[in-house]
């Protein structure tokens, strides 16, 4: 178990000798989002990072709920079920719990996974199943036209709230943590070359990976994400967190605050050693809990990432060795010898 | 003192008492003995919801009714012959069910002052010529026990939770029952405390000897064994025999069992049972809800385990849309429903059949799915395995409709060979079957429309399944306002054309006027009182329905060779209106939703009605 544990995460996977390109991963389906949707990168991204994973592409399956986001399975050329709203993880759990030799994947969004589907989320989450769960947070429901979500910011007017949004969001990063997950990340639509590396880690997560991806829905919420596209001012608002490295942004660092706490200090004003290193598999979830919380109030600084990534057993793994020391201890199951197990009786 | 001993064919018995008295411990203890001793038996817990409640009370009361016989029998028993309550409540809270002339063996350390007053008896039943009509027998039950129990090293009040086995043991020398079992089950419960054990053997052997010595019981009774069919015989409760026959269903299927449950009265047995038998490949997953449950069981069928949830009507509610999504995806999933008392919370360790239209109908579109229902706690196991047989053959969620009554209940059971169990496996489709050399997901078995079931780990058979609907051949997504009315229709025929056997009419001379028809749990009531009737001379025939979706072929025909057809239920008249509809025939509905059985007493008497009347 420990090998499973250990950063293989698809090591139960079979792999392929086949050498496999982005073609080889599109389907035959027309893909139908609106243009400019930020899910076009994202599956784009997807498509072009799957054969780096060299698995038996049967062996791959792409679960989803409900929304834009939910379309995803259909786009791939892997097995996939686009289930019900906000059932995903539990669907998947199912899948992933019986068949440990499946790279299973969840596709979901801010609306199917933080408010359907929220207590699936979270459970799939402490459980630690073998899912990889892409959360695409667009801050808007886009498939319904346009009515605020969970991750809306507090006064969203929208067609359901003319007069704003009453509720405070969820962040999702701070959720994952509270909810125990063993792997927390967040990247951006935008940036392939980071979304790919922060799938490169999720997979190589054996258990439940959260990875957050904002996505731009350029019809109903559009340029929700803009500072951290913009050329002036992303490379200051985004802190980049490396396991071992610095927290900064090109102008910014996160030091200890005389609270205990932790903030976001001008780099020129701190020394080196001030600066606070990225820890992301320490045990206590503390520190990537605060660091979840440094872009509020929202995007003057946001950190990108990996805030959690620590070892710990897979559902699916615990779930197998208890069936393993079921029959180490009394042997492989007989039906005769069941039925015949209680008090019985012989008549004529 | 040679005592007298009294031959009786039959003989119910009921124990009662608060729910902390240990009753249905006491209860099925005496079964055991009984079943041991080759009696046929048929037995009805009946509990309260609440663990503990207040103590004393008739909310608390929690008894166990053995129906115990030389011949076989059919339901646990109208009502008692022997009342065993422990306290003022327990006498009260069943005396009503008790004929005249019936004996009341009742703990008159419990009758104190207090207790009396909490359920209202103004002065002590046991001391007045209230209970004149019956044959009391008040014992000191409790001080008794603990005099007993002198020699132990335990508080007054351990030794006082004895007073069952004490009871046990009484019942036990009462009606010659074995104690062999009862010593050695108390042996292995009580391993690690071997002090409790001993004392509540010695306890057991306290009140056997009691009932050998005192003169307050002079005759004791004999209930010889019956002569059941031969071979080998276990009693089993219906949800023991349905997580068995899940069990089996999986051996038989060649598919690995996995059971997506979230904790629910009266179904929580069968995740309890499952979960122990992980050796047979079994994987039980207690979901965060109902929702997780199903959605779960239906994420391993997908990835080609045989899916299951376990649940009551409230489960139901919830897990309605994933059923939906399981009928339109075509996978194989089980739905185990125990029904209870509804609506809403009910009466959840009380028995219903109100299900059945919600079995039928509850999911939104036209979303159609088979429904069996078991008709005695051992008819459980056999259900379970016809049940998968259905889903896996048609790649089809199936509504296995038990209840209360059958989960809790017990019965003698006899024991099938594994080898005569039905072979039920299916293939998994490995290979394309499109003209071009592509897969089909929705391309269909001409025979029985049943779609392939290709799992993931198959090369070259990569698919994609969903909730919208699906192109006819490639499940394409797909909007075509042809192409749905004919997915909705095929469904539906898919659904229809399931084999179902023949309705098989009990018409004893064949010139019966009157058909008297049930499903599910009812079986024993009815046969039990077709029986009375027919014993009396009457005419009646007798069919019983176990798949209520599709109907057998030759339902119609049955039901119109009758000149009337009474249907009794425990719901408001679910299926009657089914049947009317599919049927017109002027159906004769019965309903009674109490939480409790038919009584056969009571069914005779409908029927009797029925074919007296013009």
């Amino acid at each position: 178990m420990t090998e499973l544990i250990n950063g293989k995460g698809l090591s139960l996977v079979p792999k392929t000798d086949t050498k496999q390109g982005l073609k080889d991963f599109k389907s035959d389906q027309e893909v139908r989002w609106c243009p400019g949707c930020g899910d076009y990168a994202i599956l784009a991204a997807v498509q072009s990072f799957l054969p780096e994973l060299g698995l038996k592409r049967e062996n791959i399956v792409f679960v989803s709920g409900i929304g834009c986001s939910s379309r995803f399975p259909y786009y791939l050329n892997t097995y996939g079920f686009h289930s019900i709203h906000g059932r995903a993880p539990a669907i998947a759990t199912g899948l992933a719990a019986s068949r440990p030799d499946l790279s299973v994947w969840v596709i979901t969004g801010d609306g199917d996974a933080l408010s359907i589907g929220g207590n699936h989320l979270i459970h799939a989450l402490r459980r630690n199943v073998n899912l990889n769960i892409l959360l695409f947070n667009n801050r808007i429901y886009g498939l319904t036209k346009g009515q605020y979500s969970p991750t809306s910011e507090v006064g969203k007017i929208t067609k359901s709230t003319p007069m704003g949004s009453l509720d405070k969001p969820f962040n999702p990063i701070s959720l994952a943590i509270g909810a125990e997950a063993s792997f927390v990340a967040r990247t951006i639509d935008s940036d392939r070359k980071h979304l790919q590396s922060v799938l490169r880690e999720a997979t190589a997560h054996r258990g439940t990976s959260l990875v957050e991806i904002y996505q731009n829905c350029n019809i109903f919420n559009d340029n929700a994400f803009e500072q951290l596209k913009d050329p002036e001012i992303r490379d200051d608002i985004t802190l980049r967190l490396e396991h071992g490295q610095p927290i900064v942004s090109a102008s910014k660092a996160v030091v200890r605050a005389a609270n205990g706490g932790i903030e976001v200090a001008d780099r020129a004003s701190v020394s080196a050693d001030q600066i606070l290193v990225h820890d992301a598999h320490h045990p206590d979830p503390s520190l990537a809990f605060a660091l979840s919380r440094l872009d509020e109030p929202a995007f003057e600084h946001v950190p990108i990432g990996i805030f959690r990534s620590i070892d710990r057993p897979a559902y699916d793994v615990l779930m197998a060795e208890q069936m393993e020391e079921a029959v180490a201890q009394k042997g492989a199951g007989d039906l005769s010898e069941l039925l015949m197990g209680g008090d019985t009786w012989r008549i004529g | 003192m040679t005592k007298q001993v009294q031959q009786l064919d039959r003989v119910i018995i009921r124990f009662a008492g608060d729910s902390g008295d240990g009753m249905q411990l006491t209860g099925d203890r005496f079964t055991a003995g009984t079943a041991e001793f080759g009696n046929d038996l048929s037995t009805l817990p009946n509990f309260p919801a609440e663990i503990r409640a207040p103590a004393g009370t008739l909310p608390g009361v929690s008894s166990f009714q053995l129906h115990f016989a030389d011949h076989d029998i059919l339901t646990p028993g109208d009502a008692p012959n022997v009342l065993v309550a422990m306290n003022p409540a327990a006498l009260k809270a069943n005396l009503g069910d008790l004929p005249r002339g019936a004996d009341i063996i009742a703990n008159i350390d419990e009758f104190t002052k207090r207790n009396l007053q909490k359920v209202g008896y103004a002065a002590n039943p046991l001391e007045d010529d209230s209970l004149s009509e019956w044959r009391v027998h008040a014992v000191a039950l409790t001080s008794l026990t603990v005099k007993a129990l002198e020699g132990f090293a335990l508080s007054k009040k351990d030794a006082e939770r004895s007073k069952n086995m004490f009871a046990l043991g009484l019942l036990s020398w009462l009606y010659h029952r074995p104690t062999e079992h009862t010593v050695k089950f108390l042996e292995q419960k009580f391993a690690k405390k071997p002090e409790i054990a001993k004392a509540n053997i010695a306890a057991f052997q306290a009140g056997w000897n009691y009932g050998e010595t005192t003169e307050a019981f002079s005759v004791s009774y004999e209930v010889k064994p019956a002569q059941l069919a031969p071979g080998v015989y276990r009693n089993i409760s219906g949800n023991q025999a349905l997580a068995y026959g899940l069990i089996a269903a999986s051996v038989q299927s060649k598919l690995p069992l996995f059971l997506g449950s979230y904790p629910i009265t009266p179904a929580s047995d069968i995740l309890h049972e499952l979960s122990k038998h992980k050796r047979f490949g079994v994987r039980t997953f207690q979901a965060e809800d109902e929702i997780a449950g199903v959605g779960a069981a239906l994420g391993a069928a997908f990835g080609g385990a045989l899916g299951v949830t376990t649940t009551s009507g409230p489960g139901v509610a919830l897990k309605a849309e994933t059923v939906g999504l399981a009928v339109t995806t075509e996978l194989p999933l089980l739905i185990v429903d125990v029904q209870r008392a509804g609506p809403s919370t009910g009466m959840p360790t009380k028995t219903e059949q109100t299900d059945l239209l919600m079995a039928m109908f509850g999911r939104n579109g036209e979303s159609p799915l088979p429904i069996v229902a078991p008709m005695s706690p051992s008819d459980c196991f056999d259900a379970a395995i016809e049940a998968a047989r259905i889903a896996v053959k048609y790649r089809t969620p199936v509504m296995l409709l038990s209840d209360g009554y059958l989960a809790n209940g017990s019965e003698p059971w006899r024991l099938p060979e594994v080898s005569e169990l039905p072979d039920i496996s299916q293939e998994f489709t490995t290979a394309p079957n499109g003209a071009d050399g592509e897969f089909l997901p929705f391309k269909r078995d001409t025979e029985t429309l049943a779609r392939p079931w290709a799992i993931p780990g198959t090369p070259g058979l990569e698919h994609r399944i969903g909730g919208i609907e699906k192109a006819d051949g490639t499940g394409n997504i797909s909007y075509d306002p042809n192409n749905h009315d004919l997915m909705v229709r095929t469904r539906a025929a898919k659904i229809a054309g399931v084999d179902v056997p023949d309705l098989e009419v009990d018409d004893a001379d064949g010139d019966a006027k009157v058909l008297v028809l049930g499903w599910g749990s009812t079986y024993g009531p009815i046969a039990a009182a077709v029986r009375r009737i027919r014993k009396s001379g009457g005419k009646v025939a007798q069919a019983h329905l176990r798949h209520l979706n599709p109907l057998p072929a030759n339902t119609g025909e049955v039901l119109k060779s009758y000149d009337k057809v009474l249907l009794p239920e425990i719901n408001l008249g679910q299926l009657a209106l089914l049947l009317r509809a599919r049927y017109l025939v002027d159906i004769i509905s019965y309903n009674r939703v109490r939480g409790l059985p038919f009584k056969a007493e009571e069914l005779a008497g409908v029927i009797q009605d029925v074919i007296d009347s013009d």
